[in-house]
């Protein structure tokens, strides 16, 4: 008995667990090692180099880029203040329209859509978002910015009073005013940009409120709720964190947009607040109007606006993917 | 005894009551003559309102005020017969609908739009099979074409896909076969770069293949800065495939004693292959369109240059978006063709996403399924002949 019990204290000692994973596996884990750090190397060359090349501008102007809103960088006076602004409304536009849209998208291919019809209308939704965005572009300038022209103008004379709404330079009296201050404004480069952002917020939506937990809503219907109450009380709450997470991967995609809005608006290099008056500026347009014929120091303050916009994405897409992992949503996909 | 005389009693009753068969459907014909009623009724308030009563004028104005006096007339026409929740639910049921409507219209629109502009070009079979070098912005549709265009896109995205997708594979494998805390960094990094604005992406190959390492504009930093792209969406969409390979799969694996190199390349990755091959297409498809980022590093030309090592080479975005800022109807309507070719390439891949992918990890195609039963049935065989052929062998050791 005596020998038994020694023999179990021996073997109650913590046996070591590591096990030699072998040469072929130690090269197999470096490899795929490198391949992780190749993709933070990337990311990490970018910022770097960027701020690299913008440092002689940056250094030039110090606070004032901020805060001017100007871009004559070879006169020495540039500042993103103006297309930063800019930037911001046009996301801001894009949002306000894309996001209705997505949600109620979102919600009629989770919820309504007859079940034959939803793997089709999920498969549309998601080749849209790889619709190029010259594509969008291209049905804004030749046809939504013609058709907008009355509303614009309809909005302007009886809301005009709102000074987001004002524009200037327009009279609603002379029914033969020339349009021309209506059109390349902020409003329709938002809603072209809003038509790329949708698509993509409706599939993160759709996801998130496709995973709401069946339990609830049988209890919910159980309990007598109709099927907008079984929404509201159990669809919406649990994709309340997809809901946010979804407008945010939008708002980021919209700051970013180039080529739409290089195609629809006309710059300008002031803070413009009026959305339906000619004229508007983004950060990613003015590096492609300006990249061609910018000296080396010019150069130099475009690399700047593009760090800035680099920065303002990934401040928005950080907070978009946290708030999606902390919130309920997609807790069942674990 | 008791229950014997009622049986034919009961069926009797179940007779004379007649047994109709129930509707099971939750449309009703009120709900119907409500919602047309409803719109019959916004209609011809909003047409006396433009036409008749105020200046207003517009087809936009005209239809969001004659959707919202739908609502309010819907909703008071349901309430007549129904109770508040039941009201709500039916103006939720409208109000999302219609919304959803609107999205999937507006988009196809948009689609339908650029094919229907583009028709006047692209029945000219020149246009697939010259380039715009000879061709002036006045000569007709019948001289130049896209040849370039096609011929710079196809160089330019295979030269991106020979670096992203052997990169981007390695890099979702070590996402989820090696994890831990920097496994974890890197995906987030990953998540942040997805946002990485495309024109961004164009400005940091410009900074470092042109202006610091001095090489001219090329396809070849065209192609970087469409790699640079569509590296993070091509990991994201192959991580979130890999992770859906079943562990039991993984652990039956390692029980026989694979190593894990052996397990991920004979595994988890031919489980993942469908999914994998979409996340190729997916990123494919988000990479060829991109205008931007070869905007700034491809330069801009009217020639077929067949060499992405050297001088500008323009793909089909970049060649949109140039004859579209010409103001001649002829190179607008060469934009419109060359938008819609491009789009039937997006199309293209799609499609071949969809017959790929579409399925979960490790779930087979017909044709597969059948192609494996007969592998089995041949093993099945294999198996019964050996074991016929060894039945002597055994007795012959016995005796």
């Amino acid at each position: 008995m005596t020998r038994d019990t020694s023999g179990t204290e021996a073997q109650d000692l913590p046996r070591r667990l590591y096990a030699d994973p072998g040469l072929p596996d130690r090269v197999f884990r470096g490899v795929a090692r490198s391949g992780g750090g190749l993709v933070l190397a990337v990311m990490l060359l970018v910022g770097g180099f960027l701020l690299y090349r913008a440092w002689q501008a940056l250094s030039r102007a110090g606070w004032s880029f901020l805060t001017t809103q100007a871009w004559e960088p070879d006169a020495g006076r540039f500042g993103i203040a103006a297309v930063l602004v800019g930037t911001v409304l046009i996301a801001l536009v894009a949002v306000a329209v894309a996001v209705p849209l997505a949600i109620g998208g979102a919600l009629y291919i989770s919820e309504y859509a007859p079940p034959r019809l939803r793997r089709t209308l999920i498969s549309v939704v998601d080749l849209m978002a790889a619709v190029p965005s010259v594509v969008y572009g291209l049905w804004g300038l030749f046809f939504f910015e013609g058709k907008i022209l009355p509303t614009a103008r309809w909005i302007a004379t009886y809301l005009g009073w709102i000074p987001l709404f004002h524009v200037d330079g327009a009279d609603p009296s002379d029914p033969l005013a020339p349009e021309s201050v209506y059109t390349s404004s902020t409003l329709v480069a938002g809603v072209v940009v809003a038509l790329m952002v949708a698509p993509i917020a409706c599939s993160v939506m759709r996801e998130v409120f496709s995973q709401a937990p069946v339990g609830e809503r049988e209890g919910a219907y159980a309990l007598g709720a109709t099927r907008w109450g079984m929404i509201r009380s159990v669809v919406l709450p649990f994709g309340k964190g997809g809901m946010i997470g979804g407008t945010m991967l939008g708002l980021g995609r919209a700051l970013g947009e180039t080529i739409g809005v290089y195609l629809i608006i006309s710059p300008v290099f002031e803070i413009q607040w009026h959305v339906l008056q000619s004229g508007a500026s983004s950060v990613a347009a003015l590096i492609a109007l300006r990249y061609g014929e910018a000296s080396e120091f010019g150069m130099s303050a475009l690399m700047a606006a593009g760090l800035a916009l680099f920065l303002m994405t990934l401040v928005v897409n950080f907070a978009a993917s946290s708030i999606v992992a902390r919130s309920r949503s997609g807790a069942a996909s674990e | 005894m008791t229950i014997a005389p009622e049986r034919p009693a009961v069926a009797e009753a179940a007779r004379s009551v007649g047994e109709r068969r129930r509707s099971l459907t939750l449309l009703r014909a009120t709900d119907v003559y409500a919602l047309l009623g409803a719109a019959a009724a916004a209609l011809s308030i909003t047409w006396l309102l433009f036409a008749r009563l105020l200046p207003f004028s517009g087809t936009v104005g005209f239809l969001v005020l004659a959707y919202g006096l739908f609502l309010t007339l819907y909703g008071l026409l349901v309430s007549f017969d129904e109770n508040g929740p039941a009201v709500r639910d039916r103006l939720a049921a409208v109000v999302v609908q219609s919304l959803g409507l609107v999205m999937v219209v507006a988009l196809a629109f948009v689609v339908v739009f650029t094919l229907w502009e583009g028709r006047r070009a692209l029945p000219h079979l020149n246009f697939f099979t010259q380039h715009m070098a000879k061709a002036g912005p006045l000569d007709p549709l019948s001289a130049g074409g896209i040849l370039h265009a096609i011929v710079g896109t196809l160089e330019q995205i295979a030269i991106a896909l020979a670096l992203t997708v052997p990169s981007g594979m390695v890099c979702a494998v070590f996402l989820n076969e090696v994890p831990g805390r920097f496994a974890r960094f890197v995906r987030t990094v990953v998540e942040a770069m997805t946002a990485l604005p495309s024109i961004v992406a164009g400005l940091f190959i410009y900074a470092t293949v042109i202006l610091a390492l001095g090489f001219d504009r090329s396809g070849l930093a065209a192609s970087l800065a469409l790699a640079v792209m569509m590296l993070p969406i091509i990991i994201r969409a192959a991580d979130v495939v890999i992770r859906l390979v079943p562990g039991t799969l993984r652990e039956a694996s390692y029980a026989l004693g694979t190593s894990r190199w052996r397990t991920v390349w004979h595994v988890v990755l031919p489980t993942a292959r469908s999914g994998l091959t979409t996340s190729v297409i997916l990123g494919t498809a988000r990479g060829v369109g991109e205008t931007s980022p070869v905007l700034l590093t491809a330069g801009f030309t009217a020639e077929l240059n067949g060499d992405p090592l050297s001088g500008p080479q323009v793909s089909l975005p970049l060649a949109t978006f140039e004859f579209v800022k010409s103001p001649e109807p002829t190179m607008i309507a060469r934009g419109f063709g060359t938008a819609a070719v491009l789009m039937a390439l997006v199309l293209l891949l799609f499609i071949v996403a969809r017959v790929i992918g579409g399925r979960g990890a490790g779930r087979l195609t017909k044709r597969q399924e059948h192609r494996r039963v007969l592998a089995s049935r041949r093993d099945a065989e294999r198996f019964a002949a050996r074991a016929k052929s060894e039945i002597p062998m055994e007795t012959r050791s016995e005796q």
